[in-house]
């Protein structure tokens, strides 16, 4: 296949990543290899650039349909997640187990909990009825491995009946050295570990408890040998070749600087993806850290951190922290539609050729996108230096319903992409949810602070359409709406703005100003599901 | 001489019930209960009750 590059990577950029790539897989023992491991330039993000260009082609053959390991995917193909895994072996900080765990599903909404037979059928249920569903998790409500019975029956009967579907499963790592020669027994190809410390005496403040060989340990103890497991357990998946992504929960005080440290650990043994995710954390969700009143980071803290550990293992941004079983495409929740009574009353036909031929559809038209957006950025820019600093970057919020165009209305956006655009990139850098501003055709007044504070330090706003009204107010409060950019695709969008305000700051029509910070949304994602459309 | 899970408190996790060396736990009605008639506390077995050490809710095993 002929390599485009995309928009996000220079061609020395991969380059140099493919050589640093090399030079580490050398160092590992019989590994499947891992464009995680690239180290250098490592801006040639496999979680974010979703191209075939800088990995390997059999890793790249295991995350292009992923949604969660490619950014790209995430917009063609969906996942489900079956809640066959209820106990957990440690506590965390962040989690209250009378909920759902807030690590992998947000806290203070119920799951039903599924036997694995009752699993087994919902997801051949909504295979069949969801074509580019590609991939199946066990993400708790508690540890994957912790059930380890429940875990292996449901992928043991899955890898019989659906054999296409790719499964995977997410862990605390404390008991999956045991359990790796089960993992590889099922085909299972990724598999998440949240890692939240390298250091025991930063591991204490994050687990009171874990509970190992029969014994509870607590303090210092519990979080050595957690460590240990962790460590242990990714190591042994690297040596196998089982993808791994790593969940680090973002703790201010607690970790932020910590996952720098994190973050070179788990690259140095292996790991593809490094995905650091913000705490969740409200008094009402009634874990300790809501309690006590440990807050979660601003977007800047989150973002500063993100981008310090832009030169180690991958990182994913496009996460969006959803329950241990939300079903449909990522951000995105079908899981209504497939409850066990309504699963009793569907006629289930599991059809593998028809799957693969929708999804041999869907491989097209994203392959004509991807082209068509390198196309249209290659003709695009070639801006002559202005009098302007050449090194100044801003982010931009972008609504967007998929196939990498602005193309949604601003009052139909449940959440807004955000794009680091420099005079030569426009870099995906994350999202961030909002609440929907338009509500049965009218605007609702009170949503638009909470908007302006979810993308406050963004210079500008692109969509497809947006009302007078909102207009007004977002442009008084310092972000400027776009829309003459409807329908083009994002990083031409971004970088054309952008060309024009450095033009405008040259010319003196306007002045350059840093912005604010913005909030992350607290909370379970409740707005309707645009993507359903 | 044995434990009793308070099934108000109990999230129905199922952690406990593979804990147990003398298979004493069982679901019962979305949450766990434990037959006293099987229950040893984990005397001469381990340091501590087994469904009590990896209980995520505090106080939600106690002695009957």
């Amino acid at each position: 296949m002929s390599s485009p590059a995309t928009a996000f990577v220079s061609i020395g950029d991969l380059r140099k990543g493919r050589q640093a790539l090399s030079a580490v897989v050398a160092d590992l023992p019989d590994t499947g290899g891992g464009c995680g491991s690239s180290g250098g330039a490592g801006k040639s993000s496999c979680g974010s650039s979703g191209g075939p260009d800088d990995m390997p082609a059999e890793i790249w053959d295991k995350v292009k349909n992923h949604p969660c390991y490619s950014e790209e995917a995430h917009h063609h193909f969906a996942r489900m997640h079956v809640a066959v895994a209820p106990a957990c072996n440690i506590q965390c900080n962040y989690c209250n187990r009378k909920y759902d765990c807030s690590n992998e599903s947000r806290p203070g909404v119920v799951s039903q909990k599924l036997t694995p037979e009752q699993a087994v059928k919902k997801v051949l249920a909504v295979a069949s009825e969801i074509p580019q569903m590609t991939v199946l998790g066990i993400a708790g409500p508690g540890d994957a491995l912790a059930n380890p019975k429940k875990t292996f029956d449901t992928m043991r009967a899955l890898s019989e009946k659906a054999p296409d579907i790719k499964l995977c499963l997410s862990t605390n790592g404390l008991a999956l050295p045991d359990q790796v020669d089960e993992i590889c027994k099922y085909n299972i190809d990724h598999v998440t570990i949240t890692i939240n410390m390298v250091d025991p005496e930063i591991g204490a403040k994050i687990y009171p408890w874990i509970f190992y060989n029969h014994r509870r340990y607590t303090g210092y103890e519990a979080a050595r040998i957690l460590h240990q497991r962790q460590m242990l357990g990714l190591e042994m998946l690297t040596a196998r070749g089982v993808l791994t992504k790593i969940n680090s929960v973002l703790i201010p005080g607690v970790n932020d600087e910590h996952l720098i440290e994190v973050n070179r650990e788990v690259k140095k043994r292996g790991a593809f993806l490094h995905n650091i995710m913000p705490l969740i954390s409200e008094a009402e969700h009634g874990t300790v850290f809501g309690l006590t009143g440990q807050r979660g980071p601003t977007a800047q803290e989150l973002k500063a951190v993100q981008d310090a550990c832009m030169g180690g293992a991958n990182l994913m941004r496009h996460c969006r922290q959803c329950r241990a079983d939300a079903v449909g495409l990522l951000g995105e929740d079908r899981s209504e539609e497939f409850t066990l009574d309504k699963i009793e009353a569907m006629d289930i036909v599991y059809d593998i050729d028809k799957r693969r031929a929708y999804q041999a559809k869907v491989e097209q038209e994203r392959e004509a996108q991807h082209q068509a957006k390198v196309d249209a950025l290659a003709a695009a820019f070639d801006q002559q230096l202005l009098n302007v600093d050449p090194d100044m970057t801003v982010l931009v919020a972008v609504a967007t319903e998929g196939h990498g165009k602005v193309n949604l209305h601003f009052g139909h956006a449940t959440e807004f992409q955000i794009f680091e655009v420099s005079q030569s990139q426009a870099l995906f850098v994350g999202h961030r949810r909002v609440d929907l501003y338009c509500q049965g055709g009218y605007g609702e007044e009170e949503q638009l602070p909470s908007i302006v504070n979810a993308i406050n330090d963004c210079h500008a706003v692109l969509v497809s359409k947006i009302g007078a009204c909102p207009r007004d107010e977002l442009t008084a409060a310092g972000i400027e709406p776009v829309d003459e950019y409807a329908h083009e695709f994002i990083e031409k969008a971004a970088l054309g703005w952008f060309a024009g305000y450095r033009e405008r700051v040259a010319s003196g029509a306007i002045e350059h100003h840093e912005r604010g910070d913005a909030r992350i949304r607290q909370g379970a994602f409740s707005g309707p599901t645009v993507a359903a459309a | 001489m044995a434990l009793k899970i308070i099934a108000s408190t109990c999230t129905g996790c199922s952690a406990c019930e593979p804990e147990c060396p003398n298979v004493a736990i069982r679901e019962k009605g979305g949450t766990f209960v434990i037959d006293p008639k099987k229950c040893t506390e984990c005397e001469g077995q381990f340091d501590a009750p087994q469904c009590v050490a990896v209980c995520p809710v505090d106080g939600c095993i106690k002695k009957a």
